[in-house]
């Protein structure tokens, strides 16, 4: 994109990662998160990679910056004190919410718990009607005194939602006025502004959200840059956000609930970007860590975008458990499935796996840390898949016959079968989990798997991914390079971006050009004013969507519009694409009846720097492994013999047949021996299938 | 034997791979279907069964009313179309209230799928449309035949052709023709949906035919509810309960017995059937029964033919919990929703500490509207419109924790956002908001019922169609604990409205709905001091009520006053 050196900077639950890339290579470092101030591991890092690689701070003309700080303080509820105004009568919608319970069987279910309970949260006399017009007007008096009052707490944060505030937002507007004056030194949200959409509590959830995190973000974002200033570093500081966009520190200051959920976005940017490095327009982004596996659809080189999502789920993954947030995401299913994922044997003698997980403390059973109960890891221990003495560069070694024990006790035992074949069961069973998550995601989006290629990166992906990859009728694998900083990577490649949502009712048959295009052209305003603190002089793309749905259906879909002026013809233009995207969610389409416009968004972003297709890499014959291992082949239920390869070691064009093992510092690729892998020029592994029309 | 072994994984995961083969046909079903219902409540559930009608697994949906209907249902379905006769590309549905899950709301659609020109399985699949004529869904209703169109069992696509003039009836005989037509391809779109993912696995694991991996799964579930039951307290245990009904209070009276690895639950000395519409069905009686009797003893064991004859049931006919036909039965939920505490009450005896004090239960959903044939004219322009909503009151305490508030059980509908409500209705809501002092005093304190107010925008009259529960008769509390706080409708105004059947709010009044709470668990006198102040600090107890119920004194900055505290506790 632009000369001179670019860091990544990806702040993880456990891990710190830092990525430099500059004119003739690119370097990584990983160091420990410093949750108490999580500035000082990102400057840490920042001065050891600038020290490792001989580049000056100076030379840094750009920093992107990712972080998992927003999502965190939201699941462990380390915000600030936050006070909610609504409307009178409404400030227990954030608790009563959907009324909802999201687990059928269990008498013992907790709902989850709002951000702000209910002594903090307060109420206005004001009402607007879903049109729009007011039967109440704002009672300003009483909001003063409120504000008198809360001048008097140690309040420290305060998110304003009224009903149908996404339609008419003066009152809110004129409560943040008043608010602001009363207490200038506190922050204030405004759900017409964060998330000015109908539905009033994902809207408020959205509002309230932002609110409690945004004192502490702003004060970490301020002191990172001063922290970066002071380390010589000039070049802007960029934020990732969950859209996989990024965006400038002043957005992210007041609008940092966009953040949540970034890491994961970069992962799905460099699985993007990868997808483009090798032609693959149909993928699946596949990224399992130590907790969770994430899966992305990625078509067109183009990450699949959602409007929402939940974070916190705090009930097995559950949708349900957690708090709703209307942002504009890139859409991953999160299944608890990862290394540290325990397995166990229910009533009717079937292998469980997940979600619960042993974390990195205790582990699993095989890193000798106490852990007892048998995970994802261990099984892949017991069969073989992992070498012990390399685990994580070496840092662990694992007990292998740790595993064993814990395999046999909790599985083998109760099944009454060999450690071996419970392993495998194990392994088998979480692979088909997120073999079943990511194909009813594709359906929940009228996609499918067929065509499609799968890029794994994290911890244990590469392990599960040729079985997955099986399971899923997937013929072709890239693991990339860096796997375990994947964000890192991905958010140097990540596009200046900002999407702008708004809810304007419209039925079709009442298609107004004019009200249309002025929605648009308010949105482009806005978004514009956003992207252009970080490209000033770039040219932008315009994606413009309408969210619509059959009159009487409780679900929109999205169809993405053209970027030009509407006429009065349009409404039955509209209605066609409408009809199109229908046709490709769910087959078919219902004749006669009416269609109707929800929501609509405009999505405004530089132009992508392109990734470039990898070069042509001749084959250069087969590698020679440096050992042999044994590894259990459940399909023959016999120990085979696998080659054992170290990934530096592999040479572009190099072939290495299936059954082998390919280890580096961050993870193992397992190659099955339906496969086969060779190293393009980029020095990515692609796992082919023997016998695909791709082989 | 490693193969054995292997194969017995295999197994395993194939299971898996059905439970997500119907959660994708759920899922089509709810992202496609049309009434509020089906896609907000997730009033809607789907199947796969074997050739015989035996249910293989079943998709976890909102609604435990399709628990053994859908499945006892594709047996009659069977009974009418024998498997042999039936043929690529048909489609049969029914809404019988008897032969389906209980109202005629409630359609069932069947379709064989077919691999390779042979008939492999068939998937069924059950959603609750958006009208169905007759006087609507309010309990006015005297006989079936009052209640709307009944399909009995018959084709709605032959061989691939979809049967028009069953459609055309359909279209003429109710309220909202494109929607319903739509809820009905829907539900045939979510088997094929089915049917696709089920033939993609029998290609890749090569399987022929389902029968050895339906055996495995029957006989694991069979084994495994068995030895749950086998593990109980065996006996007999009896019990009743008392709510307000519609023209006279409802008695029901259960003995639930354990012994052989089955569960028997016997219905004698309930009340006789209602002359209105809240009666109830015995597939939808057995629904609910099993399904507050899964939620204690096995809620880890997946629905299927396996576990479908492990909770049997038995009611007299004539009662209201065994309804025949012609009995009217739209609002049979009124019944069904209570059966759970019923049940519950009954296993408390054989096992303490496990079940919850009683519920709200019965759902507090508010159906409105206005216009023609509805409310009076009136000499200003006002709308014609009807409006479905989805409330809950409080759930009773559970043991160890207090009761949820404002949430359903044992239904398990959401309910829709009051921005969505008032965007198509003239309707505004002034008040949504958690009912202070409604939940049952106890040391767990019993779920907080709402309260909601309701004016029209226009200068017109606006009905309400009532069938709400717990209004004379509330939920009682469990060892000790207090009754939840009953419900309460009335107007602004000052007058009170009945709990059922269909009223007139007038122009410029204001409706007012006080839903009840859940009844408490254990004696309040115990409860944790420091929780009731905190109940109080956040407003869900009164401060008198704390030192009433609870002998809870707060001195004035809410701090708990110790000594006042032990004397009123003595």
């Amino acid at each position: 994109m632009t000369d001179g050196a670019r860091l990544a900077v990806d702040i993880g639950g456990t891990f710190t990662d830092v990525v430099l890339e500059y004119e003739g290579g690119q370097e990584r470092f990983k160091l420990l998160t410093t949750p108490d101030a999580p500035e000082r591991a990102v400057l840490e890092g920042v001065d050891a990679i600038l020290t490792q690689s001989g580049v000056k701070a100076s030379a840094v003309t750009l920093v992107i910056h990712g972080t998992t700080l927003a999502t965190n303080a939201l699941i462990e509820r380390k915000g600030a004190k936050t006070a909610l105004i609504t409307t009178d009568g409404f400030r227990d919608s954030i608790e009563i919410a959907y009324e909802h319970r999201f687990e059928q069987y269990d008498l013992y279910m907790e709902r989850p718990q709002p951000l702000i309970e209910r002594d903090w949260r307060f109420s206005v006399p004001e009402r607007v009607a879903a049109d729009g017009s007011v039967l109440l007007p704002l009672d300003e008096d009483a909001l003063k005194t409120l504000a008198q009052d809360l001048g008097k707490t140690d309040v420290e944060s305060i998110a304003v939602c009224f009903l149908h505030s996404y339609i008419y937002a003066d009152h809110e507007r004129r409560a943040g006025e008043i608010l602001q004056s009363e207490l200038p030194n506190i922050s204030i949200t405004l759900s017409s502004h964060v998330c000015p959409e109908i539905r009033e509590y994902d809207r408020m959830s959205t509002a309230c959200a932002n609110a409690y995190v945004q004192p502490m973000m702003a004060g970490y974002l301020n002191k990172l840059k001063d922290g970066l200033q002071d380390s010589g570093v000039v070049g802007p500081l960029l934020l990732m956000m969950s859209s996989g966009g990024v965006t400038t520190v002043e957005t992210a200051m007041t609008l940092p609930i966009r953040l949540v959920e970034s890491g994961p976005a970069g992962g799905a940017i460099l699985a993007r970007d990868i997808a483009k490095e090798n032609d693959l327009d149909l993928v699946l982004s596949f990224d399992m860590g130590g907790t969770t596996a994430k899966i992305t659809l990625i078509d067109d080189f183009t990450p699949h975008i959602a409007r929402s999502f939940e974070v916190a789920r705090m009930y097995r993954f559950l949708k349900g458990s957690g708090l709703p947030l209307r942002i504009p995401v890139i859409d991953m299913v999160e299944i608890g499935a990862g290394g540290g994922s325990i397995a166990d044997v229910d009533a009717m003698q079937r292998i469980r796996v997940g979600p619960e997980s042993a974390g990195s403390v205790p582990g699993p059973a095989c890193y000798g840390n106490g852990g007892e109960a048998p995970t994802v890891t261990d099984a892949d221990t017991v069969l073989g898949r992992i070498d012990p003495s390399r685990f994580a560069g070496g840092q662990v070694t694992l007990e292998p016959e740790r595993a064993t024990v814990a395999v046999d006790r909790d599985v083998g035992g109760p099944l009454s079968v060999e450690t071996n074949v419970a392993a495998a069961g194990i392994a088998e069973i979480v692979d088909e989990h997120m073999a079943n998550a990511a194909r009813v995601h594709a359906i929940e989006n009228g996609k499918d798997m067929v065509g499609r290629s799968l890029v794994a990166f994290g911890g244990a992906a590469p392990l599960h991914a040729a079985r997955l990859a099986d399971k899923l009728g997937i013929d072709t694998i890239v693991v990339p390079q860096g796997a375990g900083v994947g964000s890192a990577i991905g958010f140097l490649r990540a596009q200046i971006s900002y999407e702008v949502v708004r809810t304007r009712y419209m039925d079709l048959r009442q298609f107004d050009p004019s009200v249309v295009n002025d929605i648009f052209a308010e949105m482009r305003q806005e978004a514009e004013a956003v992207v252009r603190l970080g490209a000033p002089d770039e040219p932008l793309v315009e994606i413009r969507s309408a969210f619509m749905r059959y009159r009487g259906q409780g679900h929109e879909i999205m169809v993405t519009v053209p970027d030009r002026a509407f006429g009065p013809d349009d409404g039955a233009i509209f209605a066609e694409w409408f009809a199109e995207a229908y046709r490709g969610l769910f087959s078919r389409i219902i004749p006669n009846l009416s269609v109707e416009v929800l929501t609509w968004t405009l999505s405004l972003a530089t132009e992508r720097g392109a990734a470039e297709m990898a070069p042509q890499q001749a084959a250069e014959g087969r590698a020679e492994p440096e050992s042999q291992r044994k590894l259990f082949d459940p399909a023959s239920g016999t120990w085979i013999e696998a080659g054992v390869y170290s990934r530096s070691a592999l040479q572009p064009g190099s072939e290495i047949p299936g059954p082998a093992i390919i280890v580096e510092d961050e993870t193992t690729t397992l190659v099955t021996n339906g496969f086969g892998a060779t190293v393009n020029a980029l020095g990515q592994i692609i796992m082919t299938k023997e016998g695909s029309s791709n082989d | 034997m490693t193969d054995a072994n292997m194969e017995r994984i295999r197994y395993q995961v194939m299971w898996d791979r059905l439970i997500s083969v119907v959660e994708e046909q759920a899922q089509t079903l709810v992202r496609t279907a049309f009434s509020t219902s089906s896609r907000e409540a997730g009033d809607i559930s789907a199947g796969v069964f074997n050739l015989k009608g035996q249910m293989l697994a079943q998709a976890v949906t909102g609604t435990p009313g399709h628990i053994n209907t859908m499945a006892r249902a594709v047996i009659h379905f069977l009974d009418v179309f024998p498997a042999d006769t039936m043929k690529e590309g048909d489609v049969y549905l029914t809404n019988d209230p008897w032969k389906g899950t209980g109202h005629l709301h409630d359609f069932t659609v069947v379709t064989p799928a077919f691999r390779d020109g042979r008939m492999v399985a068939m998937f069924a699949c059950t959603s609750h449309v958006v009208d169905i004529g007759g006087v609507g869904m309010s309990p006015d209703g005297r006989q079936v035949y009052h209640e709307g169109l009944y399909v009995p069992i018959m084709p709605l696509a032959t061989e691939g052709k979809m049967n028009e003039w069953f459609l055309n009836m359909v279209r003429a005989n109710v309220r909202e023709p494109v929607q319903v037509e739509g809820d009905i391809y829907a539900l045939a779109a979510c088997n094929e949906t089915g049917t696709k993912r089920l033939l993609a696995m029998m290609d890749e694991y090569d399987l022929d035919d389902l029968d050895a991996l339906g055996g495995h799964i029957i006989e694991q579930s069979k084994t495994a509810i068995t030895a749950a039951i086998n593990k109980l307290p065996q006996g007999s245990w009896s019990h009743s309960m008392r709510i307000d009904g519609m023209e006279a209070p409802i008695d029901f009276v259960a003995k639930l017995t354990i012994s052989n690895g089955i569960i028997h639950v016997d219905y004698e000395g309930t009340s006789g059937t209602s002359d209105f519409g809240i009666n109830c069905p015995m597939c939808y009686t057995e629904a609910y029964t099993a399904f507050g009797v899964k939620c204690v003893v096995a809620p880890e064991i997946p629905n299927n033919a396996g576990t479908l004859d492990a909770v049997t049931v038995s009611a007299p006919e004539n009662t209201i919990v065994n309804a025949p036909h012609p009995c009217a039965v739209v609002a049979r939920s009124t019944i069904g929703h209570m059966l759970p505490d019923v049940v519950f009450g009954c296993l408390h005896q054989a096992m303490p500490d496990v079940v919850p004090a009683e519920g709200t239960s019965n759902l507090w959903n508010l159906k409105l509207g206005a216009g023609h044939g509805i409310t009076a004219r009136t000499d200003k322009e006002s709308s014609t419109f009807m409006m479905m909503t989805f409330h809950s009151g409080g759930a009773g305490a559970r043991p160890m924790l207090d009761g949820l508030s404002a949430t359903p059980y044992p239904s398990g509908v959401r309910n829709v956002p009051v921005e969505i409500s008032e965007a198509i209705t003239p309707m505004v809501v002034w008040r949504k908001e958690l009912r202070a002092d409604s939940g049952g005093a106890g040391a767990q304190r019993g779920g907080l019922g709402q309260i909601m107010e309701i004016t029209s925008r226009e200068e017109a009259p606006f009905g309400i169609f009532a069938s709400f529960e717990r209004v004379v008769h509330p939920a009682r509390g469990r060892d000790g604990g207090g009754v939840g706080a009953n419900g309460r409708l009335h107007l602004e105004s000052g007058t009170e409205l009945r709990s059922k059947g269909f009223q007139t709010i007038p122009t410029g009044d204001r409706l007012i709905i006080e839903m009840p709470g859940g009844g408490g668990y254990g004696d309040p006198m115990t409860r944790d001091p420091q929780e009731v102040a905190t109940d109080v600090r956040l407003g869900l107890v009164s401060a008198d009520a704390a030192a009433a119920d609870y002998g809870v004194i707060l001195a004035a900055d809410g701090t708990v006053d110790e000594s006042a505290t032990a004397d009123r506790r003595g």
